[in-house]
This record gives C-alpha cells, sequence and structure tokens, in this order.
C-alpha cells in the first residue's frame, strides 16, 4: 500500500549512495528492529522478533540458520514482499513503509530477489527474453523490441549463458536448472539493482553448477557493485560467497551470532553456530572419522508457538547451566570482533 | 583326532552382485533410451556404498532397477543382479517371479525414497504403515499386539517416541522425524540391504547430522548393507567405505572411500570433489565445472565425459574407455577408474594424490 500521508522527499543526497570503502560504505538497505508475527489459529507465531541487519553496497550479509527460524521472513521484508509488524525497513535511510508511489517504484526497482526453485520462479509460457524483458520495458528502461532484445542479450552473456542469440527465446522447460537460475538471475540483473535478494538460490542445483553460479554472483558483487542478503542453511557456501562479508546466524526469530565471515566459521562462539558448523559432513574420510562430535541435548526444534522460557536454545544447547539460561533470554551484546547472545559465552 | 573342529563359516561371496546391468525407458512407440549402461559391481554383506554424480547420471535409475522397482517404461534390459538371499540361495532378481518378488522386496532388500513426504499414505496413521507392512510381507504371520510392539522397537531404535509417533499421521510430524520412521520402516522385515536414495536431501544440517549418526550406528548394530545415491560428497565420505561414481549412465570410477577422496583417478571425480568448498580451514576457492552431462540419447562416440574434460585429448572423443583396475583388492574394494589417461595424468599430478 503506497502512504500518501507522507510528502514526496528529495532522493537522498550523496551520503546515502554508492560508497567507495568496502567496509565503511552506508548500508543501501536496513532492517531496524524488524518484527514479523504470523497469526494462525493456533496462536500468534513470531516469526522474526527483533532483527538488525544492514545491506552495504558490493558486500554479502549472509543469513544462516536451519528451516523456520526467520531468515525466508527477514527477506521477506527486506525486499518490501511484507510490512514489518513492527520496527522498519530503510532504503537508502529512507523507511519504505512511508515511501510515496515514485520512491516505491524506485526500491522496487533497486532491490531485487533470486528465489530458491527455478522450476517455480518461472513463468512456463514465457520465453527468455519475455521473462527478463518484462521488467525492462514495465520502468520504460528500454525503447523498442530491438533494443530490447540487445539488453537483453548483453544480460545473458553477463550470467554466462552464452551464445545469448541460442538462448534468447528458449522456454524454461528447454533448460536445466543451472540455466534457469541463470534466467532468473538474468531478471534480476535487468533492473540494475543495487541489492539482491538471494534466497537459498543454489541449494536446488548441483555442486559443481552450485560453483559456477556463486561466481557469477561473486562477479556482480566485485565489478557492479551490487549488495547482497544471502540466504543459505549451506555453511559451506556461505563461507565461500560471504568470506569478505558477513555472516548473520539466525535461530527461532533472533540473530544469535554476527560477525566477520572468517572469525564466525572458523571460531564460532555461540554454542549453536558451533553445533551448526560441526554438523557439516566434509567431503575427506580421514577428517570425518577422526573427529568427536558436539552432541546437542535434543536435536528437535521448539514451537514458535511454544518457546521455551530463557535462552531459545537452552533445551538443546550443550553449554547449558542452570540459572540464567531457563530465566533470562540473553541480549545480543558487541564483543571483541562480533555480536553474541549466550549468557555461557559472553558471561565467561 | 581332535573331535570338533573350529567350524570356519564358509567364504560367503558378495550379496549382491551386479553384472553388466543395462537399464531402459521407453520414450516412444519404438524408441528407448538407456539410461544405465553396463555396469558391474559387487557389494558384500556389511559394507557401505555410495553411488555420486550429478542429475541425470542414472544413479536413481540403478537403485531402482536394482529391485525392479522402476516406473512401467523402465526395464532392466540386460545383465544379471544376483542376490544371496538369507537362506544361502542365490537368485537372479531380473527373473524373479511376480510372487517371489513380492517376498524378495523389504524382507531381504528395502528401499528408503527420496522426498520422505511422498513415501507415505497421507491418510494412514503411522500406526497402520507399520500394520501393512507386516501384513503384506511378514506372511501374515504374528499378532496384531506382536506388530505393534515390534513397530514401538523399530521407532526407538531411531530414537523417536512411539507413543507420540505410532499414532500420527505424516503430516503432523517433521521432517526429520518422518526420514526416521521411514527408515525403521524399511528395516522392519531385517533385511540384509538398504537402498537409501538421497536419504538427507532437503533436512535441515543438524536433522541431517543426527540422521547420519544414527544409520552408521544401525549399520553397526544390524550389518545390513547399504547403497546410498547421493549428490552430497560429504555424506559419501562420512558413510560409505566405498564409493562408485557415476556419469551418463556408466559407472566411470570405483574404489574405497579413501581411493575416492585422496586419490582419485577419474578427471570427473576429482572436479565433483574439488566443486565442494570445505567448512574448516582458510578459503579455499572450489574448482567450476561448466556444463552438464550429455543427452542419453545422443551420447558423444568416445569417452562421454570428453567434451567438458579440461585434460581430454583427440583419442578421447573416439575410443570409450574401459573401466580399468588400478589397484586390485578382494570384496570388490578395488580402485578402478574409466579414463584413457589415467596414468599420464596420475603422473603430471593432474589427478589428486
Amino acid at each position: 500500500m503506497i502512504d500518501r500521508t507522507v510528502p514526496a522527499t528529495q532522493r537522498p543526497g550523496p551520503a546515502h549512495g554508492h560508497g567507495t570503502g568496502p567496509g565503511d560504505a552506508s548500508p543501501v538497505l536496513s532492517l531496524q528492529g524488524v518484527h514479523q508475527v504470523f497469526r494462525t489459529p493456533r496462536g500468534d507465531v513470531p516469526a522474526v522478533a527483533g532483527v538488525d541487519l544492514d545491506v552495504r553496497p558490493g558486500r554479502v550479509l549472509c543469513l544462516v540458520g536451519e528451516s523456520g527460524c526467520g531468515k525466508t521472513t527477514s527477506a521477506r521484508m527486506a525486499a518490501g514482499l511484507a510490512g514489518p509488524a513492527q520496527g522498519s525497513v530503510l532504503f537508502r535511510g529512507r523507511d519504505v513503509a512511508g515511501m510515496d508511489r515514485r520512491e516505491r517504484s524506485d526500491f522496487r526497482r533497486s532491490v531485487q530477489f533470486i528465489h530458491q526453485d527455478p522450476y517455480a520462479s518461472l513463468n512456463p509460457v514465457r520465453t527468455v527474453y519475455s521473462t527478463i524483458s518484462a521488467g525492462l520495458r514495465r520502468h520504460g528502461l528500454v525503447g523498442d523490441r530491438r533494443e530490447a532484445r540487445r539488453v537483453t542479450a548483453e544480460l545473458l552473456e553477463r550470467v554466462d549463458l552464452t551464445p545469448a542469440e541460442e538462448h534468447l527465446d528458449k522456454y524454461p522447460h528447454q533448460m536445466s536448472g543451472g540455466q534457469r537460475q541463470r534466467v532468473a538471475v538474468a531478471r534480476a540483473l535487468a533492473m540494475n539493482p543495487e541489492v539482491i535478494i538471494a534466497d537459498e538460490s543454489t541449494s536446488m542445483l548441483d555442486v559443481s553448477i552450485r560453483v559456477s553460479l556463486l561466481n557469477t554472483l561473486g562477479k556482480l558483487r566485485d565489478e557492479l557493485g551490487v549488495g547482497f542478503l544471502f540466504i543459505t542453511h549451506d555453511l559451506a557456501v556461505a563461507k565461500y560467497f560471504a568470506w569478505d562479508g558477513e555472516i548473520a546466524v539466525m535461530y527461532l526469530g533472533r540473530v544469535v551470532e554476527h560477525g566477520p565471515t572468517p572469525r564466525v566459521v572458523n571460531d564460532p562462539q555461540h554454542p549453536y553456530t558451533k553445533a551448526l558448523i560441526d554438523a557439516v559432513c566434509e567431503p575427506d574420510p580421514d577428517l570425518a572419522h577422526g573427529r568427536e562430535r558436539i552432541r546437542l541435548r535434543s536435536s528437535e526444534i521448539p514451537e514458535l508457538t511454544d518457546l521455551p522460557p530463557g535462552c531459545d536454545f537452552h533445551p538443546r544447547c550443550p553449554l547449558y547451566e542452570q540459572g540464567d539460561c531457563d530465566s533470562v533470554r540473553p541480549p545480543l551484546v558487541p564483543g571483541r570482533d562480533r555480536l553474541l547472545a549466550c549468557h555461557v559465552v559472553n558471561g565467561g | 583326532m581332535t573331535d570338533h573342529i573350529a567350524a570356519t563359516p564358509p567364504a560367503e561371496g558378495p550379496l549382491l552382485s551386479v553384472r553388466g546391468v543395462d537399464v531402459g525407458y521407453r520414450t516412444g512407440r519404438r524408441k528407448q533410451v538407456t539410461a544405465v549402461r553396463d555396469v558391474s559391481f559387487d557389494l558384500h554383506p556389511g559394507q557401505s556404498m555410495a553411488l555420486v554424480g550429478e542429475s541425470g547420471c542414472g544413479k536413481t535409475t540403478l537403485g531402482l532397477g536394482l529391485l525392479r522397482l522402476l516406473p512401467r517404461t523402465g526395464v532392466v534390459s540386460a545383465g544379471e543382479v544376483l542376490f544371496r538371499r538369507k537362506d544361502g540361495r542365490l537368485v537372479d532378481v531380473r527373473t524373479l517371479a511376480r510372487e517371489d518378488l513380492r517376498r524378495f522386496r523389504w524382507n531381504e532388500a528395502a528401499m528408503v525414497f527420496q522426498g520422505a513426504m511422498n513415501a507415505f499414505n497421507p491418510v494412514l496413521r503411522v500406526r497402520d504403515h507399520f500394520l501393512d507392512t507386516f501384513r503384506a510381507h511378514d506372511g501374515g504371520r504374528g499378532s496384531r499386539a506382536r506388530h505393534l510392539e515390534r513397530s514401538a522397537e523399530l521407532l526407538r531404535m531411531v530414537r523417536l517416541d512411539p507413543g507420540r509417533v505410532l499414532d500420527s499421521f505424516p503430516h503432523e510430524l517433521s521432517g526429520g522425524m518422518r526420514q526416521r520412521t521411514l527408515i525403521a520402516l524399511a528395516l522392519a522385515l531385517r533385511p540384509q540391504l538398504l537402498i537409501l536414495d538421497e536419504p538427507t536431501t532437503a533436512l535441515d544440517i543438524l536433522t541431517q547430522r543426527s540422521i547420519v549418526e544414527r544409520l552408521a550406528e544401525l549399520r553397526e548394530e544390524l550389518r545390513f548393507a547399504m547403497v546410498f545415491i547421493t549428490h552430497d560428497l560429504g555424506l559419501a565420505a562420512e558413510l560409505a567405505d566405498r564409493v562408485g561414481t557415476m556419469y551418463a549412465g556408466r559407472m566411470i570410477e570405483t574404489g574405497t572411500t579413501r581411493d575416492i577422496f585422496h586419490r582419485a583417478r577419474h578427471p570427473y571425480t576429482s572436479a565433483l570433489i574439488n566443486s565442494v568448498p570445505p567448512v574448516t580451514g582458510d578459503l579455499r576457492v572450489p574448482e567450476s565445472l561448466p556444463g552438464g552431462p550429455p543427452s542419453l540419447s545422443a551420447l558423444p562416440p568416445g569417452c562421454s565425459f570428453a567434451p567438458r574434460c579440461k585434460h581430454a585429448v583427440e583419442r578421447c572423443g573416439s575410443t570409450r574407455p574401459t573401466l580399468d583396475v588400478l589397484r586390485s583388492r578382494p570384496e570388490g574394494m578395488s580402485h578402478a577408474a574409466a579414463c584413457l589417461r589415467s596414468h599420464e595424468l596420475f603422473a603430471e599430478g593432474v589427478t589428486r594424490d
């Protein structure tokens, strides 16, 4: 819905535009204390409960966690596909909820979403050309059909679908999963976005194709300065793609650990992050058999409608201590090199 | 003369012996594609073998073919699938008559299908799935109470609470619980062989971990053999004793898990392993392997992998390599690879060691 009570403002000044230095550039897209609650017959489900995240130009912010931890809901709020129940989503410093029609159209163009399943996200009766050029035409970025075809072909080349001419008039069913996902990337790229939100975009693909798609996305990040909100449950993928960026680990709607990728992956502090990294199957038989595994107290994730008191993770946590863990929810506090929410680690 | 000699069990030989198996699918009135070509391997009792490869390489087709569970258009068109039954008789699964086949499945070899939700009947409670299995394959022996007791025991074996699970419908269980239930169900009649198709795909990582560990423990306890199909090489490294790499319907490399992960001699196997980014240690840039497997109806004349292979030379495009044994070991644990240049590439240090 467009809120017309807020007067149209000028586009934000250069302070909110593309930064030059990678680390200190101001965020293009921010989530500030966002909450999302789904009302169901069985009670309210607090899918996301107070999350703060910043996406900066040319940088990757990776969200990891198990299903149901609120990764996708956070991404949908960041893309403006759902409004937060509390808190705000800022695009170039402007609250998305208070945008007028023109600003909103600009936001829609600048923040693009790539879905998980390329079999479901492409319209089966549209050709590749038709799919990719729809946005170009809608936003008036191309003049005539010839230009649209030329721009579409360029986009296909950018995502390594070459020769582009061969692919322009194909239908999705004539392409493999990896090729379809590249079409989805090209469609997002057509809008010249500042931020791409990728929700498990590589998890349906074969290992061999996964790496080349990640490399294509990496090229967009490095050459075009696109900021990424990258969602995955695969920590190896997160580590590879977000090595120069940050990882935020979510558990039951909250961020429990958030810091630079090399620190979080190579030296995890939160017991949940440790368990996640420990659970990865490594393609090395000696490594796999030689190591001592972390034992969780329970393998089942609690229901969101019936959260435990205190720390959400305490029923499964191997570091659980009686006292604060089962009575007080640990706040996400800044430490030496990261944000961390754990009584035991922060206290010790 | 000593009156009792230590009874050494006779050398048993393989549990499953696959000999030159082809599996084809009918695609039109007179047309058919061969999805699996000339696959041979021996699986000895208690062994765990992983079949790896990209989608469309024939892994699932081979798995289904071994139990004759192919869809109606599919058929094992050549070869033998010899299986040593519990009573010691050797049977060819390909020629089993209908009733024998029904008795063979589940009692001797069971399958855990991909996608735990679709493998259940959504309108039956878990309890009825167990009861039906016992009724259909156990020849109607035993009472209902006895069967329920056995079901509860099986569920406890996979660390589930039978009181809660038995009365639930499949949709009331989480993905991990469904997958465990499916494993319990597959083990219901104590089969000697379990075929698992992507047993942990689509599960969360912590759930995946607990299933992997439970499967490894169960195999220790119950000594069944496993063939599992996966595209997750980490899982293969962890659960398998030996690995077979499949490409375009053929087995192109087979060996112990160490052979494959430390000394892969086929460029495709190396490329697959190198394309997985590791989670421990510093950043290693994974190799990408562009393109995809060739269409099964238009295979290249020589090595099927040649068009994508960085090391291909002219003769790779015309001569088809055979699966040659590189290091011979007993019990089907030999290391073999189908690559014309495997010795040269090994000498050049291209394939890993």
